[in-house]
């Protein structure tokens, strides 16, 4: 079968693409006009940017979204990682299905489920323990490294069965003992994959509304929450400017993340 | 081999003590409280057990939530009516991820990975941002409304923000990555000689598409609606911020239980329907996710 040129499948393909991006380019566009008029053009303007830098508790939403991204996507690279390594090494043991599943469902289950059940289990070991009152970043933590965890499983698995065993292997008939084997050989090769695992965690931790908007504390509002309660008002050149510096922020990020994780992160895999 | 029984042992129970605490103890609450009855009270409902002295004597749990969301024709509807969006917007989802999954795995191999990423892009951009920008585009005043208006299409702005139409939209545009996907690593594989040994035969190609191409996708097909479907069942974003007040979805509902209603125990009854009605599903993608080498 040769490639043509102008197949249907083809026309569909930069349709579904324009359909795609067309949308965020427009975002984009318009976060630069001078009017306050979402949709009236008027000229080039980065006063959104200046009056966004300026809004203190869209600032404060963002630095909480920061330390909450930064702990639990480091979390989740050393349990998705634990997982990838079960999943990929340790061949059939009992349980086996049972815990692919439950690392797996996060990725399909709808937010307001984890949502409300991790709620729940917070608030009961408040009552029972009086442990963490209120709540706090601290959950949303913990929340987001349980669905992100996941994804870094994923990819971990994927770099340890494209592995070749061999060199582990050698190192250890020339006498390294296990964890001597893990810290030198098998942690260095498995690094791309844990820096794009770390990325991807972080951008999923930063974007989540739904889990946070349950789990999160009274005072530790995060941005997609405050970035919701302003949409839910309508469009806003200010937000217009935070999505902005959103978009180009993730494209930067993922971009380190594939170019770092060139082998670990084959698009391959349909198994997300 | 990595590690003896010692080391194996700790790398087990990493995942097996997270998953335990933070995805199974969860639910085990849902389903308690879902049994409890609001309360004035904080946390805001009754307690599970009924005590005396100190002892727990007995179980005050009842089915009063379970009997209101069976009789009460709004819940009832909410989960019709999510389903039916979900699996409407699942099958739109598929329509147009097919082709672009086709077209993928027949480009040159060199492209093949750049279309990928682009297809995968805009589902690390923020989700909520990708809504808001429908938002945008849809309002009366918006882009796609001046543009119709200003080319003389229309005389009036078209409603299309706060609709039906709208939700579907946000769902395609959302989930159409999960689609494609899974789809295009099922058509990669695909051997050509099949397609070709059918044209020798004398099959035209959409004969030939639908004998080899379409029966032997149907494992990505199937994986690719399960993706969508899903999520899109428990969405909230989309029809809080995308439909209107006559869209009626279960995440919405749920929501507003929990946060406008406070009523605890009425949003965990709700959750484990949804979660009921959802176990198929995810099984079923569980059993192919097993199956895929």
């Amino acid at each position: 079968m040769k490639p043509q040129r102008f197949s249907p499948a083809g026309v569909a393909l930069i349709l579904g693409l324009a359909f795609l991006y067309l949308p965020l380019a427009v975002v984009i566009g318009y976060s630069f006009n001078a009017s306050k008029l979402v949709t009236v053009w008027t000229g080039f303007s980065t006063r959104w940017y200046g009056e966004l830098l300026a809004d203190s508790q869209l600032m404060a939403a963002a630095r909480n979204s920061l330390v909450v991204a930064l702990v639990s996507a480091t979390l989740a690279v050393v349990l998705g990682t634990a997982a990838g390594i079960v999943f990929a090494r340790f061949g059939k043991f009992r349980g086996r299905t049972a815990l692919a599943g439950m690392i797996a469902a996060p990725l399909v289950l709808p937010d307001v489920i984890a949502g409300i059940s991790l709620l729940l289990l917070f608030v009961a070991a408040e009552q029972t323990f009086a442990w963490m009152p209120g709540r706090g970043l601290f959950t949303v933590i913990i929340a987001h490294a349980g669905f992100t965890m996941a994804y870094v499983a994923v990819i971990v698995q994927a770099r340890l069965k494209g592995m070749e065993r061999e060199i582990e292997e050698a190192a250890a008939d020339l006498g390294a003992r296990p964890g001597a084997v893990f810290l030198h050989i098998t942690l260095p090769m498995l690094k791309p994959a844990l820096i794009a695992g770390w990325l991807l965690a972080f951008v999923l931790s930063l974007d989540d509304l739904v889990i946070a908007s349950f789990v999160a504390g009274p005072q530790s509002t995060t941005l997609p929450m405050v970035v919701f309660s302003s949409i839910r008002l309508g469009v806003s050149p200010k937000i217009n400017a935070l999505a902005t510096l959103i978009i180009v922020g993730t494209l930067v990020l993922l971009a380190a993340a594939a170019w770092i994780g060139r082998g670990a992160l084959k698009m391959k895999t349909p198994r997300l | 081999m990595i590690g003896t029984a010692w080391h194996r042992r700790i790398v087990l129970a990493l995942p097996w003590l997270w998953t335990g605490l933070f995805f199974l103890l969860p639910f085990a609450f849902v389903l308690k409280i879902s049994f409890s009855e609001a309360a004035l009270s904080v946390p805001p409902y009754s307690d599970f057990f009924a005590y005396a002295g100190g002892a727990i004597v007995g179980l005050k749990a009842n089915l009063a939530n379970y009997q209101l969301l069976l009789s009460d024709a709004l819940y009832v509807k909410a989960y019709l009516s999510s389903v039916k969006i979900g699996a409407i917007a699942t099958f739109i989802t598929l329509l147009l991820g097919y082709p672009m999954a086709y077209a993928i795995a027949r480009a040159a191999p060199q492209r093949r990975n750049v279309f990928l990423v682009l297809v995968m892009l805009p589902f690390w951009t923020s989700f909520l941002i990708r809504i808001y920008a429908w938002m945008g585009l849809l309002r009366p005043t918006g882009l796609i409304n001046s543009a119709l208006l200003s080319l003389g299409v229309i005389d009036e702005p078209l409603l299309l923000l706060n609709t039906p139409f709208a939700v579907y939209l946000g769902i395609v545009y959302a989930y159409l990555p999960f689609m494609v996907l899974p789809l295009y690593a099922r058509l990669e594989k695909l051997d050509p000689a099949l397609l070709e040994a059918a044209a020798d035969l004398g099959a035209k190609p959409w004969r030939a598409f639908l004998g080899v191409t379409l029966p032997l996708s149907r494992p990505g097909i199937l994986a690719g609606c399960l993706l969508v479907f899903i999520p899109a069942v428990g969405e909230f974003v989309i029809p809080e911020l995308l439909g209107g007040p006559n869209t009626l979805m279960i995440g919405k509902v749920l929501w507003s239980e929990f946060f406008s209603n406070r009523d605890w125990p009425m949003a965990s009854a709700l959750t484990v329907v949804l979660l009921v009605l959802l176990v198929a599903p995810i099984m079923l993608l569980q059993a192919r996710r097993e199956d895929a080498p």
